[in-house]
């Protein structure tokens, strides 16, 4: 039983990297563009779904794919951000009508998304996966590719925590989020910083699908859930916070494990939400969330 | 006012010459009037975005299947909208002291949390998915449908011209300033959200005999956030008659398109959505007070033109 | 017996005291200025007063009674009521529905429809928009705009009024205009507190100035007493405000 326990605790730590990546992208889109992107979960998709159909066609992995989804959900998040919220901007007199219409525009665009995936690549699981080889360690099971899914996870993660923090454009970013009046008087070109922070958070959407997809086979349903489980981490970590989403990431990773270990599979979503609601009534914040 | 009564009055006899399939239509766009009307009256005016609206919908839709053999229709009508009262109540105090984030992140994944729970519910406790309805017949829903959205429009109509429509609007305006002239600004939210879902809860109690046989899946699902939503934003959030003319438009469209161009269809009105959100913010009765008030001065412009040439 | 009094009021931004330790008061029917350079904490207390923001440490009483813990829609109904740096008028209502909001809510008891429309008629009477009333408040001026939002506190039926930056971005006619109402409200009765950098308008009509500086009363005094203080005088050379006065 305790190895039971232990190798669902571990799979859930291992899972949270990839849930901790996805809260990132989340919060870099909403908390510098203040864009809560409900649509996150569907980038996530066409990449995974991407993954399958590079990988059927090229014949290479799901990593070497990841080099081109990452990219790709880039482009498109700063085009969307570009064509869509940038002119939403301008013209919503207050930043409080800007977020509710920008949180109108993304549930539109998540049905577009969700039905061109479902047109192009049909309902169906498509399996690719990838370093499916089992690792046993004091008695417990687990999969390389979760290993390696962890891994890269939390090194991007490392990456773009240095990138924010360290580099000009990431303390562009973080004026930017901060206050965007007085970084575009400090000289801060605010509308591309905008469109690159949106475009970076679409990215790690890019690179999320591939590292899931070698695990488990991309569907094209598999969107909302992953914008469910990106919310909640959010929440939990705090807004902004990039070790905020890992542990964040990792506490969830770890209860829905449990969760279908131990009790059942469909009540994973109702078990975040009451996590969510406790939240809600203690510390909106989040863990590490500024208050 | 003229054109209403006689509207009502059509609506009242329609059963009696439209024949089967008109009146299930018209049961739909009734539908679609209560859910968009009543999405509309707590988004639209104080600007937090409700995604859940179908979560409503589909408690009204369980409360019918649990107590469907236990008491009369009219009842469990009642009923199903204070469910969906206390639920939405519920909601409410813990997401509506915070920023409308959290409200937006709460009510996104709602819908999926009624049905994971009560798929697990169901199971647990009565070992089955699913419930069968006895139908009842199409005019006697046609009728409580109708009275529901008359019900629920004046309601809409009465709140929106009183004290807490004011508030709502100023909340909707500037929420820092309503809490600073005296507004408690979380108790007027809880409260008109409650009230928003408590019809949607009811129309939900109304159509369960309609679908007759209903599980989980079919109660709770996000199509039910989706259409209502575009229906009030494409007619007009802000208005009494932007989400009634909106139902109205989508209800038969969607009847027309979803057969023709199944999942295209859903491209399209998401993008439209998008669009509307973009370009038409005050929706399609924005658009016509905008237009009046251009035709207007051309007119006037015209006169001011005759006038001087009369005058040489 | 003052009508607003503050001890040892302080708040923590993360590590930083936007306000610290300030001990103040303003005597009823006064009209009491806050200056300050950019920073120094003016609004962050009036936030605090009007709790916009939690106080970190200290007390503020009006009319003897702890504002602590209160929220602003309570301390509204108490008698206090406000003015924003920056403006926070209900962009999608006319000028006279602004001012309603205020009639209808402002007040601790119900009052009337019929009430409510005459108090925010009056309202809009007594600062100069009577033929506005009607007309869509984004279609205003910026001058016109704030005075509205004067209009709307005063429908609140006040004893205590803070007024915040009420004359930025006015020219030196506009300036005059709003002093002289400034003054007005002030003779009906009510008690007046403004953050303001124009200093013309500081010391041509409050009767007592405070300065705050990184958050810390600096000085207190006449303006006459504030003018020939050394310290003031300091942190506003380079500060251009200062060449208004």
């Amino acid at each position: 039983m305790i190895e039971r326990i232990s190798q669902l605790i571990i799979t859930g730590i291992l899972a949270g990297g990839i849930y901790g990546l996805l809260a990132m992208g989340l919060s870099l889109q909403y908390g510098v563009c203040r864009v809560l992107n409900i649509t996150h979960g569907e980038f996530v998709m066409l990449a995974g779904v991407l993954t399958y159909t590079l990988c059927a066609s090229l014949g290479i992995n799901p990593l070497v794919a990841a080099a081109i989804t990452g990219p790709l959900m880039f482009v498109l998040g700063f085009l969307l951000h570009i064509t869509l919220f940038r002119g939403l901007k301008a013209r919503t007199p207050s930043p409080a009508v800007f977020e509710g219409s920008a949180l109108l525009v993304a549930f539109g665009l998540m049905y577009v998304i969700l039905y061109l995936g479902k047109i192009g690549w049909g309902g169906l699981p498509m399996p690719v996966y990838y370093l499916n080889k089992t690792v046993h360690f004091a008695g417990m099971t687990f999969f390389l590719n979760q290993i390696v899914a962890f891994a890269i996870a939390v090194a991007i993660g490392v990456g773009i925590y240095v990138f924010l923090s360290r580099s000009r454009l990431g303390r562009a970013i973080r004026a930017t989020a901060e206050d965007p009046a007085t970084a575009g008087l400090m000289g801060v070109n605010v509308n591309l910083i905008l469109a690159f922070s949106f475009g970076l958070g679409a990215f790690l959407a890019g690179i999320a699908g591939p590292l899931s997809a070698m695990i488990s086979p991309p569907k094209t349903s598999m969107g909302f859930s992953n914008t469910v489980i990106a919310l909640i981490v959010v929440v939990l970590g705090g807004l902004g916070s990039v070790p905020g989403s890992f542990i964040a990431g990792i506490i969830v990773g770890i209860v829905s494990f449990l969760v279908i270990g131990l009790w059942e599979p469909v009540l994973t979503v109702p078990v975040y939400y009451a996590i969510l609601m406790i939240l809600l009534l203690v510390r909106p914040a989040g863990l590490l969330g500024k208050k | 006012m003229g054109f209403l009564v006689l509207l009502l009055v059509f609506l009242a006899t329609f059963p009696l010459y439209g024949g089967v399939y008109h009146v299930r239509v018209l049961i739909a766009v009734l539908t679609f009037v209560i859910l968009a009307a009543s999405w509309a009256m707590f988004s639209g005016s104080t600007g937090y975005m409700s995604l859940a609206p179908a979560a409503f919908f589909g408690l009204g839709i369980y409360t019918m299947c649990v107590l469907e053999k236990e008491l009369p229709f009219l009842i469990i009508i009642v009923i199903g909208g204070l469910v969906a009262f206390a639920f939405a109540l519920l909601v409410g105090l813990v997401t509506l002291r915070l920023k409308g984030m959290y409200f937006a992140i709460f009510t996104f994944g709602l819908v999926v949390f009624m049905s994971e729970l009560i798929n697990y519910l169901e199971v647990a406790l009565r070992g089955t998915h699913g419930w069968h309805i006895t139908p009842l017949g199409n005019t006697t829903i046609f009728y409580t449908m109708l009275i529901l959205a008359v019900v629920t429009v004046l309601a809409i109509y009465f709140i929106r011209r009183s004290r807490l429509g004011l508030a709502m609007n100023s909340i909707g305006g500037n929420e820092d300033a309503a809490e600073h002239m005296g507004i408690n600004t979380t108790r007027v939210k809880v409260l008109t959200f409650a009230i928003s879902s408590m019809f949607m809860g009811a129309a939900g109690v109304i159509t369960a005999p309609i679908w007759i046989y209903v599980n989980a899946n079919i109660a709770f699902s996000t199509y039910y956030s989706f259409m209502p939503i575009l229906m009030a934003v494409f007619g007009g959030m802000g208005y009494l008659y932007g989400p009634i003319i909106g139902a109205v438009v989508f209800a038969y469209l969607e009847r027309i398109v979803r057969n023709e161009f199944p999942d295209y269809f859903m491209i399209g009105f998401g993008i439209i959505l998008v669009v509307v959100i973009l370009f038409l913010p005050n929706g399609l009765v924005g658009l016509i007070q905008k237009l009046q008030k251009v035709g207007l001065i051309s007119k006037l412009l015209n006169r001011g033109k005759e006038e001087q040439h009369a005058n040489t | 017996m003052p009508i607003l009094e503050g001890q040892d009021v302080t708040k923590y931004f993360g590590g930083l005291a936007a306000v610290s330790h300030v001990d103040f008061y303003v005597d009823r029917g006064e009209i009491v200025g806050l200056i300050g350079p950019n920073g120094a904490g003016k609004t962050t207390l009036f936030n605090l007063i009007s709790a916009a923001l939690p106080i970190s440490a200290g007390e503020i009483r009006f009319k003897e009674q702890k504002l602590n813990g209160l929220k602003p829609h309570q301390i509204c109904k108490k008698g206090v009521s406000r003015t924003f740096q920056e403006t926070k008028v209900f962009g999608n209502m006319s000028v006279l529905q602004n001012v309603l909001v205020g009639a209808f809510f402002g007040s601790p008891n119900r009052v009337s429809g019929a009430d409510a429309a005459r108090e925010a008629t009056q309202a809009v009477d007594f600062v100069g928009l009577p033929a506005m009333s009607a007309t869509p408040i984004q279609d205003l001026t910026l001058v016109n705009q704030k005075r509205v939002e004067v209009a709307r506190a005063l429908a609140t039926r006040p004893e205590l009024l803070l007024l915040d930056e009420l004359m930025a971005g006015l020219n030196s006619t506009e300036v005059s205009e709003a002093m002289e109402l400034v003054t007005r409200i002030r003779d009906t009765g009510i008690t007046i507190f403004m953050v303001e950098h124009v200093m013309k308008a500081i010391m041509g009509i409050c009767e007592r100035i405070m300065v705050l500086h990184h958050g810390e009363k600096i000085a207190e005094g006449t303006p006459r007493e504030i003018a020939a203080n050394k310290k003031v005088i300091e942190i506003y050379l380079g500060e251009e405000t200062y060449a208004g006065s």
